[in-house]
């Protein structure tokens, strides 16, 4: 049966079996590869997408439950056009940060902060939530620190607060 | 693992839901925040041959209080409970419940209802709906029945609900002003099941506790209500004393079932340290100077 939804902003029709999960259509149906499948049971977050202004886990979500969505991936979120396209301010602070290595977690990390930050822009100076939400996904490498300052990096420079340098004390 | 073959149905209202499932004739499962079936069909442990998603079905969402109660119509998401659901004591025990059920994306979308149905022994959520004695309301062909948290909890993953049955609504009776509420969980990581979880309600009259509610997470193959520590906390002071003889009775009343890593003594012991940390919490929650007024329904 064929899904619609709108992508990254594109009206977009799929073919999908019930059984596709949203994860599987994106990669498999639309060749939306950014969005990693990993552990495949709602644990690592690897897979997070935003649909309907919501972060979910898109292994533990069939595509046609979102028939009519508005889903947005790791895809959407560089800005410009296909030309010259630009990183956002939590990309750009993704890299200044090191707040990947192998880098297998970062689009679940991009698109669950994304939206953390859409939701509450000063997130950074909410502690706690900010801890819960980075317990909900899994870096094996960077050990979140780096993920937790680029999470400050780039809410500072949404809100246009001075920049930090790397070595500042925080 | 893909998940195995399967059919799917959205319906748009509850009376819908309940004629699909009788179609299905037992292959059918209710699909509504899907977090813990889409996840055992992955694992192939369950496997429907038809899921009937109620996620657009207008008359499942909401919540509501009054008379006493809050009730939940079947699709109130975990999120919701976290945000706060209403100004009382049962509000904030539910929100501080919900942190521990799972993470913010599977908060976003997992139900309450769909946790009493699943009836998993370390859910949070069925450990407070057992000490609270909700009132489930399903739907089946024959029309609505209500089945109070007591019989509803049959063993793990078996609840009293038909497979034709779909739940429209939990009930929980408020709590009234001045109750203090506690919630204590232990778990390995922040991913992990509850080891083992409490949950409990305490009032206080002239210094005298009125009544107790204590509910436990993993302490046996289906939640517990822990009645005889109840029964030991009232008329005590909710001195250290007697939350200490409370949490005793309450370990000493659990039937926990051993797993690799955790034995049942051990279990055992970390609910009574459970017990003993949220009962702690619910008497200093307590507010012993506000006027009571009329005793809470739940009493």
């Amino acid at each position: 049966m064929d899904v619609t939804m709108v992508v990254n902003g594109q009206p977009r029709r799929v073919a999908v079996e019930p059984r596709d999960s949203l994860g599987d259509a994106l990669r498999d149906g639309l060749g939306l590869t950014g969005t990693n499948l990993g552990c495949e049971h709602g644990v690592c977050g690897s897979c997070t997408v935003v649909v309907d202004g919501v972060a979910l886990r898109s292994c533990l979500l069939l595509a046609v439950q979102c028939d009519g969505s508005s889903v947005r991936t790791v895809e959407g979120l560089a800005e410009g056009g296909p030309a010259g396209k630009r990183l956002s301010p939590l990309q750009e602070a993704f890299s200044a940060e090191h707040a990947l290595q192998c880098g297998f977690c970062t689009p679940g990390f991009l698109i669950l902060l994304d939206q953390a930050l859409a939701d509450d822009p000063e997130l950074d100076r909410h502690e706690q939530a900010l801890d819960e939400l980075l317990a909900a996904n899994l870096c094996r490498c960077t050990g979140y620190v780096g993920i937790r300052r680029a999470l400050v990096r780039a809410a500072r420079s949404l809100r246009g607060d001075p920049a930090v340098g790397e070595d500042a004390p925080r | 693992m893909k998940l195995p073959a399967v059919d799917h149905v959205a319906v748009t209202c509850a009376d819908e839901a309940v004629s699909r499932l009788a179609e299905a004739g037992g292959a059918g499962a209710v699909l509504a925040g899907g977090q813990s079936l889409l996840l055992e069909m992955r694992y192939g442990r369950a496997r429907p041959g038809v899921l009937v998603d109620v996620n657009r079905a207008a008359d499942l969402f909401g919540t509501s209080h009054g008379d006493g109660e809050l009730r939940l119509r079947a699709l109130t998401r975990h999120v919701v409970l976290e945000r706060g659901v209403v100004a009382d004591p049962l509000g904030r025990l539910l929100a501080r419940a919900a942190a521990f059920v799972a993470h913010p994306p599977i908060r976003a979308r997992g139900t309450f209802a769909g946790s009493l149905a699943w009836a998993h022994p370390a859910s949070e959520w069925c450990a407070l709906s057992r000490a609270l004695d909700a009132r489930i309301t399903v739907r089946g062909p024959a029309g609505e029945r209500q089945v109070s948290a007591a019989a509803w909890f049959r063993g793990p993953h078996v609840t009293s609900r038909a497979p034709d049955e779909l739940v429209t609504e939990v009930a929980l009776p408020l709590l009234g002003a001045g109750t203090g509420v506690g919630f204590a969980e232990h778990r390995r990581t922040s991913a992990s099941f509850a080891m083992a979880a409490v949950g409990c309600a305490v009032r206080m009259a002239d210094g005298r506790v009125t009544g107790a509610r204590i509910g436990l997470a993993n302490a046996a193959d289906v939640p517990l209500r822990a009645e005889q520590a109840e029964t030991l906390l009232l008329g005590t002071d909710g001195s250290a004393a007697a939350v200490a003889a409370a949490a005793e009775a309450a370990a000493a009343g659990a039937d926990p079932v051993g797993e690799p890593h955790c034995s049942a003594q051990y279990r055992r012991h970390a609910l009574g340290v459970l017990v003993q940390r949220a009962l702690t919490e619910a008497f200093a929650d307590a507010d012993r100077t506000a006027p009571l007024g009329q005793e809470p329904a739940w009493m």
